[in-house]
């Protein structure tokens, strides 16, 4: 069920998109969702991420994952345990661009009920890295769709990402990485026994629309050779705020469109806003100085406290005799 | 409740499969040996926590108040407006498991509520239920639950079953922190009065008494002064030091572990010898008798009540600044929460050697140093004498505390002692130190002894470890800096490792510590006669 109800939510998508299409709502699928599903992204994220901020922090609590800054003659771990600013620039750097957290990954096994060894286990890491990536390159690469001429790096781009120079079209390692990364997150989920188990439905509907997305996308660039002249003309008429529906582009393209819309307005509502909430987590993103500089609680507010007076009240004898002074004879 | 008798031949059986059911589908069994007993009415009401009443763990009905749903739910609203953490950690999980293996309580039971990410997502899934458009619609589809009773043990036993060691924090992408989701379940769970023993009777003492173990003011004298017996007999020296002693120069506050049982008490011999030997002036206060503190794991504002006595009695006292011993939770709290709670302390100056006139620029606000980094910068500037040869019977392991390796990064300071006192160090695998460090077991006030199977299981990761090089390296004693690790550490090595001592650095310091007028030494702080020095006497 967890895996079947996002598995047929996303094929109902792609049929919606194909009746659509030969329904002649080319306008719905092309133009309206398309802003839509923009609008809800924007505005969406801006909701969460201002929602998130909104609630104060009123702790540092970073986890170190270093030495601290102590004396001048024991090297502090600047990345791990940042005493300033740039230091967790430099963490949140690492943790963001090259998944440093998920790199120190190790397995943990009990090994002939006796021993528990611990081994690198960087699969998840390199996974995850080359989906991120490669999604982001080929999110790119589409800027050619919605800027005339097409900016220069993209031509730098396309000449890494088809290095390859496999048949014509040239071939784009990035958007075979990106289905085999998804494929891998996939079959990771299903294979990995504890994976499974903690895994929901919203863990593989989105894996389920990406791999439908970068399906229909090679489909469209290598098999069926879609129309790329109409395609543009879309949507340039999109990104100009006016809207044209060229003829001859074909359902596949439809359908692409509406995956990729769909992703767009889940994205606020799913687990998918961890790319914008990393840069929020606290113990990434705080200077571990606590001692050296006071963090201030906004709520902070008075407690009640057992004073030393009521202390002393209680055990004034007692410390008499055990000649402990005291305030009040 | 019948004994804990399981033989860790047994125990360590541990069986990694999941159930056939799904997690939301598979009920709680609260089982013997894996929770603590309820705390009393009466240390409750000292300090006032709400919905005080009977119950018990194992039973059916937990008599919980009226209207505690509703309870349940306005305390989630609450802390998701009052902490970021805990409203971003509820919404970007992505279920990658990275944490799952980390966790020292899934590697000792095998049980997948015990993963971290599962932990999470008991109170996660009430959220989405509550407090999201998407779980409110799409109710299981989209991870989301009611909030039954049933659910509620659910997550008051696994939230129990976790001693915010942040480990996990420190492998996930995101640095989702289970320990801030866990301080927050238990916040929940105490709204609702299903507090520990373990926890609510330290709470009180301390609040009433001054420290955990409710030592009164001469009882903390007359247990130091025994200790000051055992040094005299050691080294012919008698050390005087003073208590609550107004225009000292330093207050020091250990945790009260340290007072009373072995082997913390020859922790606390350590710290007696190196004062006296450095002439430090300072004192010990019985009002502000406890380092660590047990609020933390109940209630943030417990915590910072416990808390504020350290500046309270600094500022009464008049001392320029604070000393404090070797304990875990103590330094997470002293280290990222008592500035903020209670400062500033702006009537103490930033911490400065005496001796080697050091100044502690780390601690320049919160003006409180660690006792490893105070003896750390003694040593490096020479200022102590040390004979690493009375430790020689020892082979040495360090433990890095969870607290003071994740919540603080005190990686070198303690390991550079332990080498200057010590000839033989050996180092745990790699993957089991430092900020990969496991837990004792026992922290969070679990130390109890009628959830024993959980404390072994939970201790199963480290002692593994320590066993490690107890075969390769004849390793026999555990050196750590806490308090509940002397306590929790001893029971998990008698019970997985045999032949393993546990100890404190200041302890070890202390056996190394050539002092002024000292007599040749024939037996180490606990009395044991010294290798070579057998009939010395």
């Amino acid at each position: 069920m967890k895996i079947l109800f996002p598995f047929f939510a996303v094929i109902a998508l792609v049929l919606l998109a194909v009746a659509g299409t030969a329904a002649n709502l080319h306008f719905l699928f092309g133009v309206v969702i398309p802003y839509a599903a923009l609008f809800i992204f924007i505005f969406g994220m801006i909701y969460r991420v201002l929602k998130w901020a909104k609630s104060p922090v009123p702790f540092c609590i970073p986890t170190t994952c270093g030495q601290q800054k102590s004396f001048s003659w024991i090297k502090q771990n600047k990345l791990e345990n940042p005493s300033s600013t740039l230091h967790v620039i430099g963490r949140m750097a690492l943790e963001v661009l090259t998944f440093r957290s998920l790199f120190r990954n190790i397995k943990g096994e009990l090994r002939d009920s006796s021993k528990l060894v611990y081994g690198s286990d960087k699969w998840l890491w390199l996974g995850g890295i080359a989906f991120h990536y490669s999604f982001l390159i080929v999110l790119l690469r589409h800027i050619r769709l919605f800027a005339e001429p097409a900016p220069a790096y993209l031509f730098i781009l396309e000449a890494f990402d088809g290095f390859l120079q496999i048949g014509i079209p040239r071939l784009f390692a990035t958007g075979v990485v990106l289905l085999a990364a998804v494929a891998f997150l996939f079959l990771r989920r299903i294979y990995v026994p504890q994976v499974r188990y903690i895994s929901l439905a919203a863990d593989y509907f989105p894996l389920f629309l990406i791999m439908c997305i970068a399906a229909t996308g090679i489909i469209m660039r290598y098999f069926l050779k879609t129309d790329i002249v109409g395609v543009k003309e879309l949507t340039m008429g999109l990104v100009s705020f006016s809207p044209v529906i060229p003829k001859g582009v074909g359902a596949i393209f439809y359908v692409h469109l509406l995956l990729v819309s769909a992703l767009f307005a889940y994205f606020p509502f799913s687990k998918l806003v961890h790319m914008g909430g990393v840069f929020l987590s606290p113990t990434r993103n705080m200077v571990a100085n606590s001692r050296e500089f006071r963090h201030v609680n906004p709520w902070n507010y008075p407690v009640k406290v057992h004073t030393y007076e009521e202390y002393e009240e209680d055990f004034r004898d007692k410390m008499k005799m055990a000649e402990i002074p005291v305030e009040k004879e | 409740m019948a004994k804990f008798t399981a033989k860790p031949k047994d125990l360590i059986q541990i069986d990694f499969k999941n159930p056939k059911t799904g997690w939301m589908d598979t009920p709680v069994e609260i089982r013997e040996h894996m929770f603590c007993h309820p705390a009393k009415a009466k240390e409750l009401e000292t300090v006032g926590f709400p919905n005080i009443h009977e119950w018990r763990p194992q039973d059916e009905n937990w008599n919980l108040p009226e209207g505690w749903k509703e309870t349940v739910l306005n305390g989630i609203k609450e802390r998701l407006q009052k902490y970021r953490s805990f409203h971003v950690f509820m919404d970007i999980c992505v279920r990658c498991g990275a944490c799952a293996d980390k966790c020292h309580f899934y590697l000792g039971t095998g049980d997948p509520k015990n993963m971290p990410v599962l932990r999470a997502e008991l109170l996660r899934s009430i959220y989405r239920k509550y407090f999201t458009a998407s779980g409110k619609i799409l109710g299981k589809t989209a991870g989301a639950r009611e909030l039954t009773e049933d659910v509620l043990k659910e997550i008051w036993y696994y939230y129990y079953q976790c001693t915010e060691c942040r480990r996990c924090s420190v492998f996930c992408p995101y640095g989702i922190d289970q320990a801030e989701i866990t301080m927050i379940g238990r916040e929940l769970t105490n709204l609702l009065g299903l507090q520990l023993g373990w926890i609510g009777g330290p709470v009180a003492n301390c609040y009433m008494k001054g420290n955990h173990l409710g030592l009164e003011p001469h009882t903390i004298k007359s247990n130091i002064e025994m200790m000051l017996d055992d040094i005299e007999t050691i080294t012919g020296i008698r050390i005087n030091p003073t208590f609550n002693r107004k225009g000292a120069e330093i207050l020091f506050v250990t945790p009260s572990g340290d007072l009373f049982a072995m082997p913390g008490i020859y922790t606390a011999m350590g710290y007696l010898m190196l004062f006296h030997e450095l002439g430090l002036d300072y004192t010990w206060s019985t009002y502000a008798s406890e380092g660590g503190n047990f609020g933390f794991f109940s209630s943030n504002e417990m915590a910072k009540r416990l808390n504020s006595k350290i500046y309270a009695e600094a500022k009464r006292l008049g001392v320029k600044w604070v000393l404090g011993g070797e304990c875990g939770h103590m330094w997470r709290v002293l280290h990222q929460y008592m500035d903020t709670w209670n400062g500033p302390a702006d009537f103490l100056e930033v911490p400065k050697s005496p001796i080697t006139g050091t100044v502690f620029d780390n601690a320049k606000s919160a003006k409180m140093t660690h006792i490893s980094e105070f003896t750390a910068d003694l040593i490096k500037h020479g200022k102590l004498k040390l004979d690493k040869s009375r430790n020689d019977h020892l082979k040495v392991t360090f433990h890095d505390s969870c607290n003071t390796a994740r919540g603080m990064g005190m990686f070198e300071e303690p390991r550079y002692i332990i080498k200057n006192v010590c000839n033989h160090f050996y180092e745990m695998p790699e993957n089991t130190i430092r900020e990969k460090t496991f837990c004792c077991g026992s922290g969070t006030g679990l130390n109890a002894s009628e959830n024993m199977e959980l404390r072994m299981r939970g201790g199963l990761p480290r002692a593994n470890a320590v066993k490690y090089v107890h075969e390769q390296h004849g390793v026999n004693m555990l050196a750590n800096v806490c308090a509940i690790d002397r306590a929790t550490l001893s029971a998990s090595m008698d019970y997985w490792v045999p032949g393993v001592g546990v100890a404190g650095i200041s302890e070890l310091v202390g056996n190394a510590l050539v002092m002024e007028g000292e007599k040749e030494r024939t037996a180490d702080l606990r009395g044991e006669t010294l290798p070579g020095k057998e009939g010395a006497e």
